[in-house]
């Protein structure tokens, strides 16, 4: 039996790296110190969902072929395609992405990661505004205040809290985990009192306590990290909080502003925004100015939700008026495990961090136009190869109804909603699993991710088919090339 | 014609919009009348769950995958109000089009008005596509219609793909 230690964990942004993986004949049998994503997909990755031969789509049907007969398809497709989409990239090693931007140049097509429908707008703002931003080492042992503000790490980045924010034990901060306890053994006793109360008295069923909306309480105040959430809902990450906004849906732009005109001073002259009291609202912009190190996480809420872009505009500038009174910093929760790896190889490769078109033989950037939602809604590409995502259960029905009607190709280690519709399906290994591989954390540091077991026969790594692929697609063109000038 | 028990309410369909609903006790009718299917505008938010992220990371077409998102969280007052009991299947429809989910009770209340779909094939069915030239879809804060189907089925992944895109 064999104990691998400080794995890296290949599932979300936070990129746990302190994971320890029990190995027994080759099989991965013990998770140690994972969340609950993680460990399924430590010990589930090799179930009956996996792919272990490439398949090519014969009468409607997809068969069982050969590696190189699928990746001669593939290369037909791209090859003869005059705008195809290469999408994905989040879920692969940067090695990977190196490649795939080659073979978006070598086709003259257009590449674009997951980014486009999570952090672009993100990413968009930053380019106009900035961002102070630092890693998450800074915050685990410095920072005093934490906000997320749509988000919630609890479903999304399970560890997120423990390893990185409120409940992790810093060199200059406590963790705030015993008093999270104490408050949840206060509301345990609370509800039971309430219960007991309300069946002796009043003479009623006991029902769940319900949420009041109440101002900040007088702990906020407190010396030490303080943990609080804005969402629109009552989210696991809100229950933690020391304080909890209910924002009302789309209304983000109102609060954000509102914080920042709190922040200089100025009075509000209404009563509520977005459905929060003022007077609460000011109670926390005092706590945001009178912390000693503050940092904002911002999630999907923003950048999703009505004024998309705008919000994180807004969202940065409060970060930069906060740090006129205190230091504060912001950073994006970042979704697959490699995606800030995605925008890094992007921008150093052709100098964008996604929607890149390569149609014209240089790279092109103008989200709006070149990402690949808007290209499948005009209806203008005419072949796909899709790596490591599944944008047929994440892309809205409109786009995906262009997707499936062109020749898709499709590279995972799983099946899944977007490998059933596809024409070539190539299985692979999963990288930080079967393969290795760079990924970057949310804050912008690489990480190495590490090969823990060997890969199934026959299957390759991404990096591997798309160099296949790429020599294929470059034979073909010479090929072709010859023939016009014979 | 359809038959559906749930706890001591028979619901007889006789076509799809009216519903005769047969109160009983134990096996004694005690009461029955038309109703009619309420509706109620509300706020559709899509988001991720542990539920989801689990099921993702064990396989997409897993059966931890496709009950995660197949499903609906609503408030526990609108429940009450489309006269429904939790895991009975609804019908959410938006502009872009409509899907049966399974209505699951909220935990994460109040937030009467506001509906919850994780991210998943079946939510894609009704969001917004329109990226207001940035590339980004709008998948949170959607206006939505949201109505009780009993007798509609929840389809299977395989049938949603085919029902929405069918590939020949």
């Amino acid at each position: 039996m064999l104990v691998v230690k400080a794995v890296t964990c290949p599932v979300c942004g936070s990129l746990c790296d302190d994971i320890e993986l029990t190995i027994q004949n080759g099989r991965i049998v013990k998770v140690k110190k994972g969340c609950a994503m993680c460990e399924s997909k430590f010990l589930g990755y090799n179930g009956e969902h996996r792919v272990l031969k490439p398949l090519i789509r014969k009468n409607g049907k997809l068969v069982k072929t050969t590696v190189k007969e699928a990746v001669k398809r593939a290369a037909e497709i791209l090859a003869e395609a005059n705008y195809p989409i290469l999408y994905g990239w989040s879920s692969t090693s940067c090695e990977a992405m190196r490649v795939g931007l080659e073979l978006a140049e070598e086709v003259g097509g257009v590449i674009d990661n997951t980014s486009v429908i999570c952090h672009g707008p993100s990413i968009l703002s930053i380019q106009d505004v900035g961002i102070p931003s630092c890693t998450l080492g800074q915050i685990r042992h410095r920072a005093d205040l934490v906000i997320y503000w749509g988000s919630d790490p609890w479903s999304a980045h399970p560890r997120h809290i423990e390893r990185y924010t409120a409940f992790s034990q810093g060199r200059f901060e406590n963790s705030a985990w015993r008093g999270y306890l104490t408050k949840l053994k206060a509301s345990q006793v609370r509800k039971k009192i309430e219960s007991a109360v309300r069946r002796v008295f009043l003479k009623e069923k006991p029902s769940v306590s319900v949420y009041i909306r109440r101002g900040p309480p007088p702990t906020i105040l407190r010396e030490g990290r303080k943990l609080v959430v804005i969402d629109v809902r009552r989210t696991r990450s809100a229950q933690m909080a020391d304080y909890f906004i209910q924002v009302e849906p789309n209304k983000d732009y109102e609060l954000l502003q509102a914080f920042r005109a709190l922040i200089r001073d100025e009075e509000l002259e209404v009563n509520e925004v977005a459905g929060v009291p003022v007077e609460y609202l000011e109670e926390v912009a005092d706590v945001m100015i009178g912390c000693n190190f503050g940092i904002l996480f911002f999630g999907l809420g923003l950048t999703m939700s009505s004024g998309k872009l705008r919000n994180i505009d807004a969202a940065l500038s409060l970060i930069r008026d906060l740090n006129m009174r205190t230091k504060f910093a912001i950073m994006p929760m970042r979704g697959h495990f490699n995606v800030t790896g995605a925008n890094t190889v992007f921008t150093w490769q052709s100098g964008y961090p996604y929607a890149v078109d390569f149609s014209l033989g240089y790279p092109r950037y103008n989200p709006g136009e070149t990402s690949v939602v808007d290209v499948l809604l005009r209806k203008e590409s005419d072949a796909a190869l899709i790596i490591a995502s599944d944008p047929v259960a994440n892309f809205p029905r409109k786009a995906v109804e262009h997707l499936v009607k062109n020749p898709l190709i499709v590279i995972d280690p799983h099946m899944n909603a977007t490998a059933q519709m596809a024409d070539v399906v190539f299985p692979s290994t999963f990288v930080g699993i079967e393969a290795s591989g760079t990924a970057y954390r949310m804050d912008h540091v690489p990480l190495p991710l590490k090969k823990v077991v060997e890969p199934p026969q026959g299957v390759l790594t991404d990096e591997e088919i798309l160099r296949r692929i790429l020599s294929e697609v470059k034979k073909m063109r010479k090929k072709k090339q010859g023939e016009i000038t014979a | 014609m359809f038959l559906v028990l749930r706890g001591k309410t028979f619901w007889i369909t006789f076509f799809p919009k009216y519903i005769l609903r047969i109160e009983a006790h134990s096996t004694l009718i005690v009461g029955w009348r038309m109703v009619t299917y309420p509706k109620l505008k509300v706020t559709l938010l899509t988001g991720r769950t542990i539920e989801q992220g689990v099921g993702k990371e064990r396989g997409k077409t897993s059966q931890e995958y496709v009950e995660s998102v197949s499903v609906c969280f609503i408030d526990p007052e609108d429940l009450k109000k489309l006269g429904i009991k939790e895991k009975t299947n609804v019908l959410v429809s938006t502009k872009y089009g409509s899907v049966v989910v399974k209505a699951l009770k909220s935990l994460r209340g109040p937030h009467s008005g506001v509906i919850y779909i994780p991210y998943g094939p079946w939510a894609n069915v009704i969001v917004d596509p329109e990226t207001h030239s940035i590339g980004m879809p709008s998948l949170k804060g959607i206006s939505a219609e949201i109505e009780p189907a009993p007798d509609k089925p929840l389809l299977s992944l395989e049938e949603l793909l085919n029902e929405q895109f069918r590939k020949d």
